[in-house]
């Protein structure tokens, strides 16, 4: 498997996106910090990018990778390779090759700057958006043969984790609005990665406070111990799951 | 060798391969023919693990293929449309196939040399002609020394002076006792190195049966002329029961 992984790194290196991806997000930071000195509000203006780019970039380009290694993929699978490790492969290197460049574009000017605290947790939930976000994207690639079809269901993916979802969620809060719901978001929250992420991020930062009643509820749950390892859990429960369906069906796969 | 017991396939409505049972035995030489859409290379992939079958199944060396993935091992495969990594350069993509298939020490480059392949080594794939392409699948269908060698079409595109080189190489691999697996469209080539012959017809194995008895049974000479005479004695056979 290692051996396959090394051909892939190969192949995506070979494009260059990785390397224009992580030149986006450094100059992102960097501009961010000539505007503003203050790290936290550097910090809140990277997770908005964050929250957008992240998914988006790691949903369209895994969709384009998987479909241009198609005949690498083909060749594999005439040899003694077993299908699990080829997708795995391709599924690691892609996941941890954004990863890297995002902990990269986006950590290094951090390094230079010298500020910690904040950051990590931007580090970590950045990281993590970004292996769902692959994991969701080898899912639409596996169910069609049709690279555009394929593009098309993961796009929707992040059409309805990062806009679609969020009106919903706003609606059932406004009808229901004369009802106490924090218990109800709550769980309404889990269901959306991007959701997940934010509010990790932005408990982690003073301006929770502007939040009310139900900020002060938030905190109190995922500022502890407990809220941290439910958030977590979650996250990786989205990252498996689909993965574990797309190698499912990359494994009946005709090719 | 290998066992194929009621293989079926099916895409969407179609019926690709329809109750096939098949016994291929090591050191000999299948000729598998049909017309365009019969479920040879669905057979030839399904072989390979990479069709999935709806229902039958495969035994290798008495062994179930299905999920399996090391038998893949004693098999060399030359696929009809070689697809490759097309940014690759064909001195890498050996590399990487030796690589990937570490096991054996010695490795097969009598094709390469005939073929005289390293002197594109420095060339990308997506820069090779047809027939330099179904070179490199040649090259590395054999390079292995795999027990089981599948070829699908293997001498369409090729020049005639390469044709003769692959035809030497498949008769010598057939000496050598491997089992072989050949479809081809052009018979003529097909008489020269297959000794048995598998006829397909609508996903379904209407003939099977040694080449000699083929010629035998149709007082025939040549195989092309054979395989004529069956198909009008089959059609003639249909349109009676009809």
């Amino acid at each position: 498997m290692v051996r396959i992984i090394k051909y892939v790194f190969y192949d995506l290196l070979r494009t260059r996106f990785i390397l224009f991806y992580t030149a986006f997000l450094l100059v992102c930071t960097f501009a961010f910090f000539q505007l503003d000195g203050d790290f936290g509000k550097v910090v809140l203006s990277l997770l908005n990018i964050m929250l957008m780019a992240v998914p988006l970039v790691s949903v369209v380009f895994s969709t384009i990778h998987f479909f241009n290694s198609y005949e690498f993929i083909e060749l594999m699978l005439a040899q003694p390779v077993n299908r699990k490790s080829v997708f795995l492969s391709e599924y690691l290197a892609v996941a941890s090759s954004l990863s890297l460049a995002f902990v990269a574009g986006v950590g290094l000017p951090f390094l230079l700057y010298g500020a910690w605290q904040p950051v990590a947790t931007l580090m970590v939930t950045g990281v993590f958006l970004t292996w769902v976000f692959v994991s969701l994207a080898f899912f639409a690639s596996v169910l069609t043969r049709d690279k555009a079809k394929a593009i098309g269901v993961a796009l929707l993916f992040w059409f309805y984790f990062s806009l679609i979802y969020d009106g919903l969620l706003l609606w059932v809060i406004y009808t229901f609005s004369d009802y106490p719901l924090e218990k109800l978001t709550l769980s309404l929250i889990a269901l959306n990665p991007i959701d997940l992420a934010r509010i990790v991020m932005i408990l982690q930062l003073d301006i929770s406070a502007l939040m009310g009643y139900t900020g002060a509820f938030y905190k109190n749950f995922f500022g502890s111990n407990l809220g941290i390892l439910f958030s977590v859990s979650l996250l990786l429960l989205w990252i498996v799951l689909p993965m574990i369906l797309a190698m499912r069906i990359f494994n009946k796969k005709d090719l | 060798m290998i066992s194929i017991n009621s293989l079926e396939k099916k895409f969407g409505r179609l019926t690709a391969l329809d109750q096939v049972t098949l016994q291929l035995k090591g050191g000999k030489s299948y000729a598998l023919i049909g017309p365009n859409g019969s479920g040879k290379t669905t057979l030839i992939k399904s072989i390979l693990g990479l069709v999935v079958p709806t229902s039958g199944s495969i035994l290798f060396e008495d062994k179930p293929i299905l999920y399996d993935w090391k038998y893949r091992d004693k098999i060399g495969y030359m696929p009809q449309i070689g697809r490759y990594p097309e940014n690759m350069r064909v001195g890498q993509l050996f590399e990487m196939m030796k690589h990937i298939r570490p096991g054996k020490q010695k490795v097969d480059e009598e094709l390469l040399d005939a073929f005289k392949l390293y002197k594109i080594f420095d060339k990308r794939m997506h820069a090779l002609s047809g027939g330099t392409r179904q070179k490199v699948s040649a090259a590395l269908a054999f390079l292995f020394h795999a027990p089981v060698l599948i070829l699908d079409e293997p001498t369409a595109g090729l020049d005639p002076v390469s044709v003769e080189l692959l035809k030497e190489k498949i008769i010598q691999e057939k000496r050598r006792g491997k089992l072989l697996i050949i479809t081809s469209h052009i018979l003529n080539d097909l008489d020269e190195i297959a000794t048995e012959m598998v006829y397909m017809f609508e996903g379904r194995i209407q003939y099977n049966n040694s080449i000699e008895s083929l010629k035998a049974e149709t007082n025939e000479v040549k195989l092309t002329k054979a395989i004529a005479t069956l198909i009008r004695q089959r059609e003639l056979l249909e349109s009676v029961t009809e």
